[in-house]
């Protein structure tokens, strides 16, 4: 019906993230079929799906917190090379600690609740080596300041903060050391409706300045249509679609993904 | 003359999967486009105008066909690019003009503007500078430069829409009804601009409620209406 | 008739107490221990005639290194003459038939809980300190799975955290004793409760510490020529406590570590806490022959 894109002719440069035929069953449910995903430098990529499409699945591994039954993942930086799900714990730490940022939809699991929220970035400063403490706190409140984030609450514990500064908290501790590829699961699913703009405001704009890779999970269509450039649109554990933010939205070829963009009000 | 835009056999359809639909646009377009020219996509409403636009733009894609593309970096099949590739044309040099501006959220008016050009390596003082020159043009107030567009009117919005949409030359540029709800200072501008841009090299494939407005500036009409023998039902497709 | 007629004296029953298993096991153990400077060793404590929390991994490795020609000394805070200390000296020297001394110049090996003597010690001597949480870990990690593996990779992160906020809250670094340490550029230990004072001791010392904890289980080591280094900022330096000016009252001494002995009108007097180097002052000062070491502190100052 459709037909079939060519290689990239015009636009040279690698992609950055590449995800390769990645399989994962967890005993007899396949929670990811040969799952395939790219991301250009600078490029946001949403992936879209319903709860059991694999898509949060999809993003751990992308934090190398699990290994996948068979596929690669590769990350085309200086210095890394290979696939990345073959590292061993120590190299692994250090790549996710240097190289991807990861921002959770529950903050309790990214951020350690009690410390101070300058703390906790600066926490990731000082696994990657920063020794001076000047630098950290400056560099923290660099961090948090991007993430607009209030700099009169800067040493607030997070559990004192509300969802949406909680949520300003892990995005800070994620960018704090600048890394290649920023992860974001369901970042505002059960933040207030007027909170959920303001966040998706800021990384819109963090986007724009920084040029970071994203790749954006969300099961809401308004989030991924703000953000992404592309989309890709999962269910059963599978790819079903992908294309142009736009063109997925205007034009859906698949029959779910036009049921998905439809039932949007 | 310049070819720009080479257009085959292009057609485009919907599947409206639970609907069990399918449902035809246009069938079998062909024309071409050279620089400097102004093409004008003529129809009764349905008759696929809009959605041609889009599929010359990526939004749709297309069923058959080709798109040729006289890019800088040679021919491309726009039907046919990779998505990266289109993303890289669209930014550089295929521009689309539609009522309705993508509103963010606390990037003022003459940032917005000004921002093809810093994309394109103008420094960020001269880039400004000629953002709000384009915005004057359009009659936007100066109070309202440094202000949110998202606070904006319709109308206000659309202006400033269109200053940024038409700041930076670009090879080609599909213009979809862009005079709706425009006073008639900024349809003034538009059509001044588009004017220059003309004049320049730029290739022009415009939709327009009332083209009495660019009468000037068209140098073809592509009539999409389809004959009256054919008995096909058309829609045209908002989604 | 009496308990005394009816029963035979007391012996150990082997050599310094502890039988040869055990001894097998604390040696393998300390081996291992030096051979990872720093990282704990969970090793099969003993028991042995005093309560846990009382010194009794100390006890074991100086049981388990003790010969009969191994001159012992025993010190609680510095003191010799501390119960404890004192206790502990007399069971080593009755089990082990060993000679005891109160003289840091005489002693081979030295049982400490909670301070490093102020004369600097040699290659030929042995240090072993009383642990009490062996864990730098616990206050960040109470789990202690986790804190393993937390060693195991290296992520002292939390380490480092807390240490932050401390500076953050008040101004300063608020450890007082113990203060966490990285050994040979790897592993975080605690030092022991020793004081802030007592730590540059440790660092590319001549003699080999060992440190044990008898109640947690387990053992770790500061072989000689090792670097221990305190956990510092790079623009926040390690600061040991202000008693670089201080005499003691009693002998005299300055700028060495001292106890504080509050005064009926609210002022304090001091007392050096290294006991014995404090009667070696004042004999000194009686006119006698005494042999004063050299002291890793010159003028209340450790040179660096």
């Amino acid at each position: 019906m459709t037909l079939t894109l060519d290689a990239p002719r015009i636009v040279t440069t690698h992609p950055l993230v590449q995800v390769r035929n990645v399989s994962k069953s967890y005993g007899p449910v396949q929670a990811l079929r040969d799952v395939s995903a790219l991301a250009y430098p600078g490029e946001v990529l949403g992936i879209v799906g319903e709860s059991g499409s694999g898509k949060s699945t999809l993003l751990r591994m992308m934090n190398l917190e699990e290994t996948p039954d068979t596929g690669s993942y590769t990350l085309d930086l200086p210095d890394v090379s290979g696939n990345l799900f073959d590292l061993d714990r120590f190299a692994r730490r250090m790549l996710c600690a240097t190289c991807i940022g990861i921002v959770y939809q529950n903050p309790h699991l990214g951020l350690l609740m009690k410390h101070s929220s300058s703390g906790n970035v600066a926490e990731r400063l000082l696994v990657a080596g920063e020794r001076s403490f000047a630098t950290l706190r400056a560099k923290a409140s660099a961090a948090l300041e991007a993430s607009e984030f209030p700099l009169d609450r800067l040493d607030a514990p997070p559990i004192e903060l509300s969802g949406g500064m909680q949520q300003r908290v892990q995005l800070a501790k994620a960018i704090a050391l600048e890394p290649a590829l920023l992860l974001l699961d369901e970042p505002t699913t059960g933040l207030d409706v007027s909170v959920q703009a303001l966040v998706l405001d800021t990384l819109k704009r963090l986007q724009q300045e920084r040029r970071i890779t994203m790749v954006i999970v969300s099961h809401d269509l308004g989030v991924i249509r703000t953000l992404a450039d592309r989309v890709m649109v999962m269910r059963g554990g599978a790819v079903v679609e992908a294309g142009l933010t736009d063109q997925i939205f205007q034009d859906p070829q698949h029959a779910y993904t036009q049921q998905l963009v439809h039932a949007k009000l | 003359m310049t070819p720009v835009l080479d257009i085959e056999g292009l057609s485009k359809g919907f599947t409206l999967h639970h609907l069990g639909n399918q449902i035809a646009a246009f069938n079998d377009i062909s024309f071409q486009v050279a620089a400097g020219e102004f093409v004008l996509l003529k129809g009764s409403n349905g008759a696929g105008k809009s959605t041609l636009l889009r599929t010359l733009y990526r939004s749709y894609l297309p069923q058959a066909g080709i798109i040729r593309f006289h890019s800088d970096h040679g021919p491309i099949d726009l039907a046919r690019a990779a998505d990266i590739d289109i993303t890289h044309l669209r930014r550089t040099e295929i521009g689309f003009v539609t009522q309705f501006l993508q509103a963010r959220p606390r990037v003022s008016a003459e940032a917005i503007v000004a921002e093809p050009l810093r994309l394109h390596g103008v420094p960020a003082e001269a880039a400004l500078t000629r953002a709000r020159a384009a915005l004057a043009t359009f009659g936007v107030k100066q109070d309202l430069w440094k202000a949110y567009p998202t606070t904006f009117s319709g109308g206000e919005q659309q202006k400033v829409n269109l200053a940024r949409a038409l700041i930076l030359p670009q090879k080609l540029l599909l213009l979809d009804e862009p005079t709706a709800s425009l006073d008639a200072t900024a349809r003034a501008a538009l059509v001044s601009r588009l004017a220059e841009l003309k004049a320049a090299g730029t290739a022009l494939i415009g939709v327009f409620h009332h083209p009495g407005d660019v009468e000037k500036l068209i140098d073809r009409v592509v009539d999409l209406t389809p004959e009256i023998t054919q008995t096909e039902e058309r829609m045209d497709v908002d989604i | 008739m009496s308990l005394k007629t009816l029963t035979k004296p007391w012996e150990a029953m082997a050599y310094g107490f502890l039988d040869g298993s055990a001894k097998r096991e604390i040696r393998r153990k300390m081996i291992k221990a030096i051979a990872v400077p720093g990282c704990q060793m969970p090793y099969a404590s003993r028991e042995v005639p005093m309560a846990r929390g009382w010194g009794t991994g100390g006890l074991q490795v100086s049981l388990t290194l003790v010969n009969p020609t191994m001159r012992v000394k025993v010190i609680d805070q510095g003191a010799d003459d501390s119960v404890n200390a004192a206790s502990i000296r007399r069971f080593i020297a009755r089990v082990a038939g060993a000679p005891t001394t109160m003289d840091t110049l005489d002693a081979d090996l030295i049982q400490s809980r909670h301070r490093i003597p102020e004369e600097i010690l040699r290659d030929d001597q042995v240090l072993v300190l009383q642990v009490p949480n062996p864990e730098p870990l616990r206050p960040v990690q109470p789990n202690m799975s986790i804190a393993r593996q937390m060693h195991a990779d290296a992520d002292y992160g939390r380490m480092w955290l807390q240490l932050y906020e401390q500076i953050v809250r008040s101004g300063r670094v608020m450890q007082g004793a113990s203060y966490p340490s990285l050994v040979h550029g790897r592993h975080v230990m605690t030092p022991s409760p020793i004081p802030r004072w007592d730590v540059p001791k440790l660092n590319m010392a001549q003699h080999l510490t060992i440190l044990s904890a008898g109640r947690e289980k387990r053992i770790f080591a500061v072989p000689p020529y090792t670097r221990v280094e305190p956990l510092v900022f790079s623009d926040v330096p390690y600061k040991v406590e202000d008693h670089a000016d201080l005499t003691c009252h009693r002998s005299g001494t300055r700028g060495f570590f001292m106890n504080e002995i509050p005064q009926e009108d609210g002022s304090s007097a001091f007392e050096v806490s290294d006991s014995e180097w404090g009667v070696k002052a004042i004999r000194r000062r009686d006119g006698e022959e005494v042999a004063l070491g050299e002291t890793w502190y010159k003028n209340g100052r450790m040179p660096s």
